[in-house]
């Protein structure tokens, strides 16, 4: 059980980890794209 | 006497269960909380438990469970017409939001963690944590890749808790926040969104998802298609197709399929209870690691935000930003977060599918 759980806390690590990285990264495309292709450019 | 077989074969549990199915239409019909699913499942639920009717008469039920929850090809479809029928440009508009987003997928592995505790093997902790990614086709796609026992309390626990954040969330929101937190106003600046990003963003984020969990690029690739047939401009009729008529078919087929796995002989024990009660708990904890994220951020940051809008990170479109204008509105009645909150939701869109792949990523 002790084991399991250790288990579980570490995917509750990388998982809150992944999720901010991921995020992260599409907060930088969403960011990026906008400057790349500005609206007021259409 | 043949024709009384069926009378005879009826036992408590198929009398609960009938009960239990009352009760799932009666808050579709009557309460009005998630009638396209939680109608069909209920209906499903009746028919799974007419004694040796269901043995002998269910058989293209049977062939949908494995043609459809089976291969995941029902949550798919239903993430296409998802997919169509969200406007990104909220969040486009405002990617900070997406921070909380990601922030309230903690739920998730706060309660696969508890769920550990009370005995569940980390898979099926895994499927019940998912029930707070408030997203019913994720919580359906990896309950049946963890648990497949488990796919039927799992699908009505997070369908009926996301019909139930108008209920879950103020009193949370109340005990994390000060009535001055909650008055705080942001400012909101419509930043326009060029055509080209609409298109580009779902092509480039099911790349980056499926380079970095592979596991979820299904997930994500069907959501993110749906999306793109939205937002390209050339695919009107396929778009709408897929918000109405696919959408609509295969949740006619995915919430009977469901209810049609809810026997007595399933569902009816403590495990059930333990994850309805462990849902509850996710939805909570999502909330509150939304507003907590926030309470974080405003430590660091010269623009205020109001804590509220972390709860809004959650997947449950459009309740939980309406929860969050109620809540302002309540607090101070001239403040405005609508705007916020919708992009927060539509992050956690996007989000709680991320936390859905990257936990099919992470347990093998």
């Amino acid at each position: 059980m002790s084991e399991l759980l250790i288990e579980s806390f570490k995917v509750m690590g990388m998982g809150m980890l992944g999720i901010f990285v991921v995020v992260a990264i599409f907060y930088g495309t969403i960011v990026g794209l906008g400057k790349v292709f500005p609206a007021d450019k259409e | 006497m043949d024709l009384l077989n069926g009378v005879m074969s009826l036992d408590l549990g198929d009398g609960i269960m009938f009960l239990i199915a009352a009760g799932l239409v009666y808050l579709a019909v009557v309460k009005g909380y998630e009638p396209m699913l939680l109608l069909p499942i209920g209906f499903g639920a009746i028919l799974a438990n007419i004694p040796l009717a269901a043995e002998e008469g269910l058989r293209p039920l049977h062939i949908l469970r494995e043609i459809g929850i089976g291969t995941e090809l029902f949550p798919l479809l239903v993430f296409t017409g998802v997919g169509a029928m969200i406007d990104f440009g909220p969040l486009l508009k405002n990617p900070r939001m997406l921070l909380f987003g990601g922030a309230a997928q903690f739920g998730i592995f706060m309660t696969l963690s508890v769920a550990v505790l009370m005995g569940f093997s980390l898979k099926e902790a895994a499927a019940i944590g998912i029930i707070g990614a408030a997203d019913g086709p994720t919580a359906i796609f990896v309950a049946n890749k963890f648990a497949k026992d488990l796919v039927a309390p799992i699908t009505v626990a997070a369908y009926t808790y996301m019909a139930l954040v108008p209920i879950i969330q103020p009193p949370v929101i109340r005990l994390l926040t000060t009535k001055a937190e909650r008055r705080i106003r942001m400012d909101f600046y419509e930043q326009p969104v060029s055509k080209k990003v609409k298109i580009l963003f779902p092509i480039i984020v099911t790349f980056i998802a499926g380079l970095i969990a592979p596991a979820s690029v299904s997930l994500v690739g069907f959501l993110m298609f749906g999306n793109l047939l939205r937002e390209s401009g050339v695919t009107d009729r396929l778009s709408k197709s897929a918000q109405n008529e696919l959408v609509n078919i295969v949740t006619i087929l995915l919430g009977i399929t469901i209810g049609s796995t809810m026997t007595a002989e399933s569902f009816l024990n403590l495990q059930t209870l333990m994850i309805i009660g462990m849902g509850l708990f996710a939805f909570v904890f999502d909330s509150a690691g939304g507003i907590i994220f926030a309470k974080v951020m405003n430590l660091f940051s010269k623009n205020k935000i109001n804590p509220m809008v972390g709860a809004a990170g959650i997947s449950a479109f459009p309740m939980a930003a309406r929860v969050i204008q109620r809540e302002a509105q309540i607090a101070d009645p001239t403040n405005f977060l609508l705007m916020h909150a919708v992009s927060a939701n539509v992050g956690g869109q996007i989000a709680s599918i991320v936390a859905g792949g990257l936990i099919l990523a992470l347990i093998h």
